[in-house]
């Protein structure tokens, strides 16, 4: 399953719908990195509000994805993780050091344009 | 109580499905939102070490009963290589495939009770346990 990626100006927003494989992760990592260039986008957020699961395999993954497309040249933010799985990041002692992280997709937004100015 | 529920475990999407119905026994059995996503996350981690390590197993799950409160007892299966050195494998940051090496030592901490099993050239078994609270 894959996951499409919206533009809205020069940000661009993943929205994941679904349980995912790391097969689709790593999918996504790919386009996003492509689209970065070819959009000449500047910010990326990736929305993980449908997440129920978040194992440390996919945070290793999510935390990749950031600092790739953060090397393409775009800000990138990973926008609401739910309670229950940051509780079970914690544990795991994986918490996505060095990624940016808001509640939802309007802080993901306003914290890029934050950035911008 | 429904019986046992046996997930085949040969690829990722097996991964997915063996925690999703992890997560719909222990919310049948009055587990809270965040002890049903502990379950489910320490169900992905032993199932892809299957998929990674051994290729293919199952995953078992079942309820039980401990000082009257429900308990879920997961055991994942292979016949895989095995582990060589279980005590290293369970510390966090050790990893022979990928990964951050953090998956048993974070399960374990994940459930109530872990015990992990394993014979080099015959297999691993890991049974894990979770009671509400």
């Amino acid at each position: 399953m894959s996951v499409p990626v919206l533009r809205l100006g020069d940000v661009l927003i993943a929205s994941i719908q679904a349980a995912l494989t790391d097969r689709d992760l790593l999918q996504l990592r790919d386009d996003l990195s492509d689209q970065v260039g070819r959009f000449r986008a500047r910010g990326v957020i990736v929305d993980v509000t449908a997440l129920d699961v978040l194992d440390s395999s996919a945070i290793r993954t999510v935390r990749d994805l950031a600092h790739t497309t953060r090397l393409r040249g775009a800000r990138t933010v990973v926008v609401g993780i739910q309670p229950e799985v940051a509780f079970a990041m914690v544990q795991l002692g994986l918490t996505l050091e060095g990624v940016a992280t808001a509640l939802d997709l309007d802080e993901g937004l306003a914290l890029l344009r934050q950035e911008d100015a | 109580m429904p019986a046992e529920v046996h997930v085949t475990i040969r690829d990722e999407t097996d991964i997915v499905t063996a925690r999703q119905r992890g997560r719909e026994l222990a919310a049948i059995h009055g587990f809270s939102k965040t002890e049903q996503t502990f379950i489910a996350t320490a169900i992905s981690e032993v199932a892809r070490n299957i998929v990674a390590y051994a290729r293919r197993g199952e995953i078992v799950l079942a309820t039980s009963q401990d000082q009257g409160r429900p308990c879920i007892v997961v055991v994942a299966r292979d016949e895989g290589p095995g582990i060589q050195d279980v005590e290293v494998a369970m510390r966090d940051g050790y990893s022979t495939s990928k990964g951050l090496g953090m998956g048993l030592g974070g399960a374990k901490r994940l459930m109530d009770a872990f015990d992990l099993i394993s014979a080099v050239g015959k297999g691993t078994t890991v049974t894990m346990k979770k009671c509400v609270r």
